[in-house]
């Protein structure tokens, strides 16, 4: 009985202290994918790099909080965070509804919109509107102009999403059963598909495509057709966070509100993605 | 755990069965020659044919299925020469891809069973065929074969279990079955305990009646190794019907 008792009170202690060490802010992790650049990518020799990864230093500095950065595959990306083994996701993750429902989100701290992915001598490589920015959220009427004009273009087509992306959900959608969707784990499977033939496009952020099409194995690609993003595409790229850290989330805020007012945002975007992604 | 939405899922994950099905049935169909024909070329074949049996065996027992997988998709589909060739018309599909390589596997693992199988039956036995005047042909057949398939049937269902449950790999290649499937819908709702649980109720329940149909076709082959009464009680119910 006695035994018992202590192993009780030992058991009783350890649930007592383990949420007091949750809420200990001066150390924090945070997870990232380390395969979406120019967002976060791994480097030949192991180590993180990208926008992202720039800007963790930056924020957890203005914090003034200790942080260690993990790679984190991007399936188990929320249910990690849920988990507990992270105390944010820093992985160019778009702040959705759908999301917002498990999770809860900083302000947005870039977004690049999404686009398409085609080969340069494919039959997709002529899609109207080029590069033209559609926000589904304030311009609905102009995104639905946009897409009944490549609809006839994309049906019968295979396009090519990574899984568990907003693209995916964007492209069922929008065109449904015009196309047929085929899920990738990663953005550089559905990029070997589509320069093996075995889909017509794929649909990410310009952003990725860039850099993708940069790659000298990728010669062959280059991106095609209007530029989408807000409504359920989702507000931009923000820091994940578990909905009971309100303080955390206040903290990533405020320190997100500083690196944006003082162009620190505007300055890593153009090192990284030529263009600024930073949200006003 | 939300058991209404835990039915739910196991409704949604059903509709990749059939596709888990195919993919299982299929491998095993081009497995099970593949696998004859590797332990053949091992046990009677030439020198070099044992040679590249063995070969074969080494990589494919010696690699991970996932490995496997990733190199006929992604890595064969980056070379022009195959894009070109009559083989792409198979290898564009990741349907084709995925029985490709489950089948390899499956056939490299089965020989091994069928090897086992066939060395199994004593050569005093073989011996005593052709001492009764059975030519080699006939003295396989009724005499090795029948064994070897008795003896080889329990491991071969083991196979058959391990070959179903490998068929989850083939989400990777974006085919959706039941784990495709269930990788999608945790994607979409981030609960993770109950999809993956309904996909192993749903895999356990296949994998169920699999082991309960080899296990009834051991049963039926295995007679001589049980007594005598219950045998004979079971010629009788079967020559005179269920109600006497």
């Amino acid at each position: 009985m006695k035994i018992l008792a202590t192993a009780a009170a030992l058991g009783l202690s350890i649930l007592s202290i383990s949420p007091a060490a949750a809420k200990d802010l001066s150390k924090i992790t945070i997870a990232t994918e380390g395969a979406f650049a120019p967002w976060n990518f791994t480097k030949a020799d192991g180590t993180l790099t990208g926008y992202e990864v720039d800007l963790y230093k930056i924020l957890c500095e203005r914090m003034q909080v200790e942080c260690t950065l993990i790679a984190q595959n991007w399936d188990g990306m929320i249910p990690g965070l849920l988990a507990g083994k992270y105390d944010a996701i820093m992985a160019g993750m778009s702040a959705t509804e759908k999301r917002e429902k498990v999770i809860s989100f900083s302000q947005p701290y870039g977004s690049t919109g999404q686009t398409f992915g085609v080969l340069k001598d494919g039959p997709l490589a002529a899609l109207p509107l080029k590069g033209d920015l559609f926000n589904l959220a304030s311009n609905p009427d102009g995104a639905k102009i946009a897409i009944e004009e490549i609809r006839p273009l994309l049906k019968g087509k295979t396009i090519g999403v990574q899984s568990s992306a907003i693209s995916a959900r964007f492209m069922q959608e929008t065109f449904g059963d015009d196309i047929t969707i085929r899920e990738y784990k990663s953005t550089e499977q559905h990029d070997l598909d589509l320069l093996a033939g075995r889909i017509d496009a794929v649909m990410a952020s310009p952003a990725y495509l860039m850099t993708a099409a940069s790659d000298p194995a990728n010669t062959e690609m280059m991106m095609s057709g209007p530029r989408f993003q807000g409504g359920i595409l989702g507000r931009g790229s923000s820091v994940g966070l578990r909905q009971e850290d309100d303080e955390l989330r206040a903290m990533f805020d405020a320190a997100l509100a500083s690196v944006k007012a003082d162009g620190t945002t505007k300055a890593l975007s153009e090192k990284w993605f030529g263009f600024d992604v930073t949200v006003y | 755990m939300d058991f209404q939405f835990f039915g739910e899922t196991i409704l949604i994950l059903s509709a990749g069965i059939p596709l888990t099905l195919t993919l299982a049935s299929l491998s095993v169909f081009i497995g099970i020659f593949i696998a004859i024909g590797i332990a053949s070329a091992r046990l009677w074949g030439p020198v070099w044919m044992q040679k590249i049996a063995r070969f074969y065996l080494f990589v494919f027992r010696g690699t991970p299925l996932l490995v496997q997988i990733f190199i006929i998709y992604y890595g064969l589909g980056q070379f022009e020469a195959i894009r070109d060739s009559a083989a792409w018309i198979v290898l564009r599909e990741p349907f084709w891809c995925a029985v490709l390589a489950l089948a390899l596997n499956t056939g490299a693992y089965g020989s091994e069973i069928v090897r086992g199988g066939l060395l199994s039956v004593p050569q005093g036995q073989i011996e005593a065929a052709r001492a009764c005047g059975m030519s080699p042909r006939l003295g396989f057949m009724r005499i090795i074969l029948p064994q070897a398939v008795r003896q080889a049937l329990p491991a071969y269902g083991n196979e058959l279990i391990l070959l179903c449950k490998a068929t989850s790999l083939a989400s990777i290649i974006t085919l959706m079955e039941i784990t495709g499937l269930a990788a999608k819908l945790i994607s979409e709702t981030y609960r993770v305990i109950e999809v993956f649980a309904a996909a192993g109720l749903i895999y356990l329940a296949i994998n169920f009646i699999l082991t309960r149909i080899v296990s009834f076709t051991d049963y039926r082959l295995t007679a001589h190794l049980r007594p005598a009464s219950e045998v004979l009680l079971e010629i009788d119910e079967n020559l005179t019907g269920a109600n006497p």
